[in-house]
């Protein structure tokens, strides 16, 4: 980015062409955080699921008497 | 299922990108008319050109469903105009900012080109809220896929008759890229190559996002976790 800005001859309509630019980095930036937001949220679901099976594995009793609830 | 290439794809839409933006910066001339304001258009119109053949793709594969029933294939025409739609957002934002550099308006309301693409948004605009309005699964992507096939079928007669039109002032792009310069028309490709990749890649982000999701979803049930 600074080796474009470097690039960028001087005139009136520099702001327009590098304020095009930035709502298109800054849109795809926003679509990544949100989508990133998304994936440690499964994530979570994931750990959540692993350590359930693994409780569940390790005291059977335990799965009788949430079923029978 | 859906995340298998999808590091190759991310790579090379990292690389065509980057190499996008070096020739548009370093290589492509600038124009006699437009001057420095005209680099937009590498931006701007790809990512115009992209929306709609999404949106076109996502009525293809919304037939796909309707002939086959599988769920799949909602699920990718979803992705489709989903993604379609933030490109959207990135065109009439993009589009408007060299609108106000060149025209000296943000918007021109007598311009067929910029009404009819906001006219194609707002359609596809309304698809979300239909979609989730249905709470039945198979309905909604039943509906879902009917109003893609007629939305999809709008949009390509939408832009031959903005082309038919005669009382134009859009500049045009496709209709004379063998007129632009050869260096301008190689980084003009080579632009709409790299947003071609964005928007493949994201969408195949996006399905392996929601394909794992819904995985959980039912393994979770199955275990009966929740």
């Amino acid at each position: 980015m600074i080796l474009i800005a470097t690039a960028l001859p001087k005139n009136s309509n520099d702001g327009y062409v590098a304020a095009a630019y930035i709502v298109f980095f800054v849109l795809l930036l926003i679509y990544v955080a949100i989508m990133s937001v998304r994936l440690s949220r499964t994530e979570r679901a994931v750990r959540k699921l692993r350590e359930d099976a693994v409780e569940r594995s390790e005291t059977p009793g335990q799965t009788r008497e949430r079923e029978t609830v | 299922m859906y995340g298998r290439g999808l590091r190759t794809l991310s790579i090379a839409t990292v690389a065509v990108m980057g190499i996008a933006l070096g020739l548009v910066f370093f290589y492509a001339p600038l124009e006699a008319e437009e001057g420095f304001l005209q680099k937009i258009f590498y931006i701007h119109v790809p990512l115009a050109i992209v929306t709609l053949c999404g949106f076109v793709i996502g009525g293809l594969l919304a037939i796909q469903h309707l002939r086959t029933r599988e769920q799949r294939w909602d699920m990718r025409s979803y992705v489709a105009i989903h993604m379609s739609l933030i490109f959207a957002v990135g065109t009439l934002i993009t589009g408007s900012i060299w609108a106000r550099g060149s025209w000296g308006h943000w918007w021109v309301w007598s311009e067929p080109t910029l009404v009819s693409f906001l006219i194609v948004f707002l359609l596809y605009a309304t698809y979300q809220p239909l979609r989730f309005a249905i709470e039945d699964p198979e309905r909604q992507a039943r509906y879902a896929s009917v109003f893609a096939i007629v939305a999809g079928a709008f949009v390509p007669l939408n832009f031959l008759a903005v082309r038919l039109s005669t009382e134009y002032l859009h500049p045009r792009v496709l209709g004379s890229a063998s007129n632009l310069p050869a260096k301008m028309q190689l980084t003009f490709l080579v632009s709409l190559l790299g947003i071609a990749l964005l928007y493949a890649t994201l969408c195949k982000y996006e399905l392996t996002a929601k394909h794992t999701r819904k995985l959980l979803k039912a393994r979770s049930k199955i275990l009966g976790f929740r």
